[in-house]
């Protein structure tokens, strides 16, 4: 059986995936990103070979991505994790059109085609208002743990209105309602109302079609999920790995180009793989 | 990178710091300089009096990249401009300020006259009006009205501009004591002439397969001539040279990198302070701009314009009016880009948003949505600074080019799978 990896060094988070010529996943692995990138990198790719029992050398093609994706030193190439989101939402839930990823500090709208290729793409600028962070840090004023403020938003029956959505502000934002006598639910349901309403912005940019699907570790979150969907009026196709999707993504493009190598495809020497991608540039 | 080095470069370069040596010239013998505007400028009547210009736009620029912009923009902000405003005046007021800095190839002059030849920013009109207060020099207010009609000024229009031309004429006449001579005037003028034939005929050879030069970077080369020298001997000998050289290129499918793969046109400034890094994340991809609108800033040759040396004023006052970017509408502005990509045969359109100018930045986001939605060209749109590196980050712009390029690639191979 051949196996290749994605591993996706995010802002916050690393994450390793292994897959086998089945395209299943065989093994995964996530960790903190922290200062140490290629460390972090090395971790996370050793962790999910190590959970997958697969002999390191059997792994025939690594690809990085995310901000890090340089730092995946060992890899063989390396991929936006704009094209890799696309890719893993399109092999997750081939009728996907547009992408939502929201993570630790992007939120990015990606349109995409019948073949999972990227159409377009719009981004929050230098600046990580309505991304993860926003709700990392409301969910910090509120003391409350990250895993538990999506299903609290759900509870909120009438969400408060956000003045901003600048993650620095939002936290004078909050302590004013809480003074005020609000309630965390009706506090994150706002919180996630504001993101969602952040992110039409960026949706209407690349232009919308359905079938949505959101990936990202934001994804998680039920509470942004149901916020989006109201604004969006359409379901929103979520995994259970939308966490993972860069990674998968990554290591989608990983066992194509594996299996290339195996049929003994000569890549191009700048660029131009099968799937179309540059490589190490 | 492999890249275009030729005489272009250097003759540039020559004449370029032959302009900077007259400016420390007029510093030390305290003869006339003015300064002046980049956008539609008005330079050949102040070459008929021998006044020198300098160009405080130039003078940011050329301290943005030498990486001498971050203090002196602090300067200004701490002597109270807000950190919204226009990145090259705060750079140039800084400057203004700072006894010790300023660009290594010489000494600006304090000017003698302060043109302001541009008032469609309304910063830029406060900027030569604190220069006139701040150095107490006379300050000449050039009212152009922003254009409103197609692509010919009006009738009124036109009389209105000649009409503060000859004011300006007067002024130059009190300031030198020398008489004006509408004969040299037309002498200029058929530099000026010459010397924008040469400039759009440079730019028509990159609709050449491969670009012999890169429209938006190495246009930088030839607009100093354009803006600055326009009116000289210099200037129109330079493009000359510069079309001679294209021409063998082109003749010799010589390109201005090796693997021409994208062709883009870029909209917006560069950002100066990183034009290298920036340059290389569209190289990497073997990405050429083959047109640009930044390039058009001072005046847009490619269309016929040329100075009439038979109506010296009038045509002065046409390319402040019309035959410039900065004075035309935003829908003039999709036509002309719509034309590049046409004509010049591009596969997208990348928009280098800057966050300092709200003036020619703002309406960017639709007109991505034009572009990219309305006409099915793909469009990046990437945003930081001409000038202040703190709105510039590599890992994101380079993230961004990247997956723009990786997707415009992805589908190019699909659609050649397509057709198989």
């Amino acid at each position: 059986m051949i196996y290749a990896a994605g591993v996706d060094v995010g802002s916050t988070q690393t994450k390793a995936i292994v897959l086998d010529g089945s395209r299943a996943i065989v093994s995964r692995a996530l960790i903190l990103t922290g200062a140490q990138v290629s460390r972090a990198a090395e971790r996370a790719f050793e962790e999910a070979v190590a959970a997958g029992k697969i002999p390191r050398g059997e792994v025939k093609y690594v690809v990085g991505t995310g901000y890090g994706r340089y730092k995946v030193k060992f890899g063989d190439a390396q991929i936006t994790e704009i094209s890799c989101h696309a890719r893993g939402a399109h092999f997750m839930f081939p009728g996907t059109r547009t992408v939502i990823d929201i993570g630790g500090q992007d939120t990015k709208a990606i349109r995409v085609g019948t073949n999972g290729e990227v159409l377009d793409f719009a981004m929050n600028d230098k600046c990580a208002a309505g991304t993860g962070r926003f709700l990392t840090a409301s969910a910090e004023v509120l003391d409350l743990p990250l895993e538990k403020i999506g299903a609290m938003a759900l509870e909120g029956k009438d969400p408060v209105r956000l003045s901003t959505v600048c993650t620095v502000f939002v936290e004078s934002d909050i302590m004013s309602y809480l003074a005020q006598g609000r309630m965390p639910p009706d506090i994150l349901a706002g919180v996630c109302r504001a993101i969602a309403a952040r992110t039409m912005s960026l949706l209407q940019r690349v232009g919308m079609e359905p079938e949505y699907s959101m990936t990202g570790g934001v994804a998680r979150n039920v509470g942004m999920v149901k916020a989006l969907e109201e604004k969006l009026k359409a379901h929103l196709n979520v995994s259970a790995e939308s966490h993972f999707m860069g990674a998968i993504g990554a290591a989608l493009f990983a066992i194509e180009r594996a299996e290339a190598q195996n049929r003994e495809v000569a890549p191009a020497k700048l660029s131009g793989w099968d799937d179309g991608l540059g490589e190490g540039k | 990178m492999a890249e275009y080095q030729g005489i272009v470069h250097t003759r540039s370069r020559e004449i370029m710091s032959a302009w900077y040596d007259r400016l420390a010239v007029a510093a030390a013998n305290n003869t006339p300089s003015a300064y002046l505007m980049i956008s539609g400028n008005c330079v050949e009547i102040l070459r008929s009096f021998d006044i020198e210009p300098a160009f405080p736009e130039v003078n940011a620029l050329q301290l943005a990249i030498r990486k001498q912009s971050l203090p002196l923009i602090l300067k200004a902000e701490e002597m109270g401009y807000s950190s919204d405003n226009c990145a090259y005046v705060k750079a140039d007021a800084g400057y203004t300020f700072d006894e010790h800095g300023g660009p290594s190839e010489g000494k600006v002059p304090i000017p003698k006259l302060i043109v302001c030849n541009f008032v469609g920013c309304n910063v830029y009109i406060k900027w030569f009006e604190h220069c006139a207060a701040f150095l107490d020099v006379p300050l000449v207010m050039i009212d152009v009205p922003f254009l409103r009609t197609d692509d010919r000024p009006t009738a009124g229009d036109l009389k209105y501009v000649v009409s503060q031309l000859q004011r300006l004429i007067q002024t130059c006449e009190k300031l030198t004591g020398k008489k004006f001579d509408i004969d040299k005037l037309r002498e200029i003028c058929a530099y000026s002439a010459r010397a924008g034939r040469g400039w759009a005929r440079a730019k028509a050879l990159c609709k050449n397969i491969p670009t012999p030069f890169d429209a938006y970077f190495d246009s930088i080369n030839m607009m100093g001539p354009i803006n600055v020298l326009r009116g000289t001997k210099d200037a129109a000998d330079f493009f000359d040279a510069a079309v001679k050289e294209y021409e063998e290129l082109v003749a010799a499918k010589q390109g201005v990198i090796p693997n021409e793969k994208f062709r883009v046109v870029i909209e917006g400034p560069p950002p100066y302070p990183f034009y290298r890094q920036f340059r290389d994340l569209f190289s990497a991809w073997g990405a050429v701009a083959v047109q640009s609108t930044y390039s058009t800033v001072g005046g847009i040759w490619e269309w016929g314009f040329e100075h009439d040396p038979k109506h010296p004023l009038e045509s002065i006052a046409e390319l402040m009016l019309v035959q410039n970017l900065c004075n035309r509408s935003l829908l003039q502005r999709y036509a002309q880009i719509k034309r590049y990509v046409e004509e010049w045969k591009a596969d997208a359109l990348v928009i280098h948003s800057v966050k300092s100018c709200r003036l020619f930045s703002a309406g960017q986001g639709d007109m991505r949505d034009y572009f990219s939605n309305q006409l099915g060209v793909p469009t990046l749109l990437v945003e930081s600074d001409l000038e202040d590196p703190r709105y510039y980050a590599q890992a994101m712009m380079k993230n961004r080019i990247d997956a723009f390029f990786e997707s415009l690639e992805h589908r190019k191979l699909l659609r050649k799978a397509d057709a198989k």
